[in-house]
């Protein structure tokens, strides 16, 4: 082979790869090795101590995590996030559509709903549909000014878990409606345009081109939104509803046994974010379109390759696909 | 008298305190095609979208085959159609754009059947059939389950106006169709065009493509402030135009 002796070092042709191995110094990253062992030393002793130190208790913290009190605790919280996630999600996107319609009455409901419900804070929110009674003692469903088909005691109607659902929901479909809004404004407006043009009616051109394109846009904060609301309906506690916290919180303020139960809760608020992730993660991949570019969810959390392929990429491999 | 295809009275349209039609008066006989030329900003495209009712006309009337767009006049008075039925005529009026906007989340497939199958209620196997001879027409047979990001911009905007077609327009509008394309791939598009015009349909182009107005054209219609200028066959006006402003506009494009 006397190929080698005509490439040099910086030889293009990759016919024998010996010879177009560089010798170069890599860089010395000085400033990251120093980084890289200090963090690897907190590791170890935040790993010593949560082994050695007695306090924590593991073995309490064993007894409590499967006990019957704990699981009912976190089925109502499942309960809560599922529910008042879903019907956010449905008044978000009616207040979405609120905002955007040519009527100025409907687009400044929705401004006004959202600024109230963004501008107040939900522990506030829930306390004051605890005492709603206060404010009206008898609910009735009827016609205004009209005959009354239903009438009954506040406090009867609105339970706790009725409170609970409707402070998380009202709440969370302000901040859905901002980013349904998002998704929906996002959509180049020569789709809406062409679907009209081909004689779509509103809801048609909505429903059929708008909204599916939008839903790509949407569904990451949306997964964003329900793994905050999966935390947030621990502020159900002040209800007195045996959520995960609270249930944890009776228990220890009996036995006094706070940080083992608290190290439960965060465990089982852990795991479920955790699962919550992985599904975020293969919802978003199905809205992706391109399949060859598709990663799996080791490389991702490896941080190997980014989040979302950009639009450019897409379009070169199209091109590429295109010219088969 | 036949009934034109398209009759316009007087129309003029304003955006707040700017008027950008100022009484444009057109017609446009059945099976005719009609160029509209001239500098941009001119109110081309804001009139052609005037016909199928994207944007509202401020005064005057249209017809479209004896229609009023968007209106019903009704003793003397206009009354503003529904959604529904503003619907029910513009799927009479095919539309091509300039940026295709085919629907990015439909293969071409699903683009041409969305509106046939929705809005006409024709049964799916129906409208696929007819997609399948009309994208044969404009050489994309095959490309059925491309997605619009995989085609060029010429195979694209083929697309838009097959997806046009499939709907059995009585009347097409072409908001400038090749001034986003590649030059290279500007000649595919208008050879469909073409064709589709020496099939008899009627057609209002709004475009800078000299050369199709002069060889395509039966009208060609020079705008200029949102009024139009001058009009009559293309050869006269592209050769020799009777106005200042149609004069200096052609020395500079031709």
């Amino acid at each position: 082979m006397d190929s080698k002796k005509e490439q040099g070092p910086i030889s293009t042709t990759p016919a024998n790869s010996e010879a177009t191995i560089l010798n170069a110094v890599p860089i010395r990253h000085y400033g990251r090795w120093i980084a890289t062992a200090f963090l690897l030393l907190v590791a170890m002793v935040m790993v010593k101590s949560l082994i050695t130190n007695p306090r924590f208790r593991w073995g309490i913290v064993g007894d409590y995590i499967i006990s019957a009190p704990i699981l009912g605790g976190l089925r109502l919280t499942l309960i809560l996030t599922v529910v008042a996630q879903l019907l956010g999600i449905l008044i978000g996107i009616i207040l979405a559509i609120m905002r955007l319609s040519s009527n100025r009455v409907l687009a400044r409901a929705a401004w006004i709903y959202i600024w109230f419900f963004r501008g107040t804070p939900l522990l506030v929110q829930l306390i004051f549909w605890y005492n709603i009674s206060a404010l009206y003692p008898e609910i009735a469903i009827g016609i205004p000014f009209g005959p009354t088909f239903w009438q009954g005691n506040a406090n009867d109607v609105i339970t706790p878990f009725a409170v609970a659902i409707l402070g998380l929901a009202l709440n969370e479909g302000a901040y859905m409606a901002e980013i349904v809004r998002g998704g929906i404004v996002g959509i180049d407006r020569g789709q809406g345009e062409s679907a009209k043009a081909l004689g779509m009616t509103h809801m048609q051109t909505l429903r059929r081109v708008i909204l599916p394109q939008a839903v790509k846009v949407i569904i990451p904060p949306t997964g964003n939104q329900t793994i905050l609301m999966l935390k947030t309906t621990s502020l159900v506690s002040v209800l007195a509803l045996a959520d995960l916290l609270y249930t944890a919180q009776t228990i220890y303020a009996r036995t006094f046994e706070t940080m083992p139960l608290l190290m439960v809760v965060s465990l089982w608020y852990l795991g479920i974010t955790s699962v919550l992730t992985f599904g975020q993660f293969f919802l978003e991949r199905h809205f992706t379109e391109g399949k060859q570019h598709r990663i799996s969810f080791t490389q991702r959390i490896a941080g190997m390759v980014p989040m979302r392929k950009s639009s450019s990429q897409l379009t070169e491999a199209g091109k590429v696909n295109h010219n088969d | 008298m036949i009934e034109p295809a398209l009759r316009v009275e007087g129309v003029r349209k304003s955006y707040g305190q700017v008027e950008v039609l100022k009484g444009i008066d057109m017609q446009v006989k059945p099976g005719e095609v009609a160029c509209l030329v001239g500098p941009s900003g001119s109110g081309k495209s804001t009139f052609l979208r005037c016909i199928n009712h994207l944007e509202k006309i401020n005064s005057g009337r249209l017809y479209v085959h004896g229609e009023l767009v968007g209106y019903q006049e009704k003793k003397g008075r206009l009354y503003e159609l529904s959604d529904r039925e503003v619907c029910r005529k513009r799927a009479e009026i095919g539309m091509v754009f300039q940026n295709f906007n085919l629907f990015q989340h439909m293969s071409v497939l699903e683009n041409i059947i969305e509106a046939p199958t929705r809005v006409l209620k024709i049964s799916k196997e129906e409208a696929v059939i007819h997609a399948r001879e009309l994208l044969e027409l404009v050489g994309l047979s095959g490309r059925e389950d491309s997605l619009p990001k995989q085609l060029s911009g010429g195979q694209q905007q083929r697309v838009a106006i097959t997806r046009a077609l499939a709907m059995r327009p009585k009347l097409m509008l072409f908001d400038e169709p090749t001034s986003a394309l590649d030059p290279e791939l500007v000649g595919e598009v208008l050879t469909a065009m073409q064709d589709l015009a020496s099939s008899g349909m009627t057609m209002i182009v709004v475009t800078h493509e000299m050369g199709f107005a002069r060889k395509v054209a039966d009208t060609v219609a020079f705008m200029d402030a949102g009024l139009i200028v001058e009009s009559g066959p293309p050869d006269k006006i592209l050769d020799s135009p009777q106005h200042e402003r149609t004069k200096s506009f052609f020395s500079k494009v031709l």
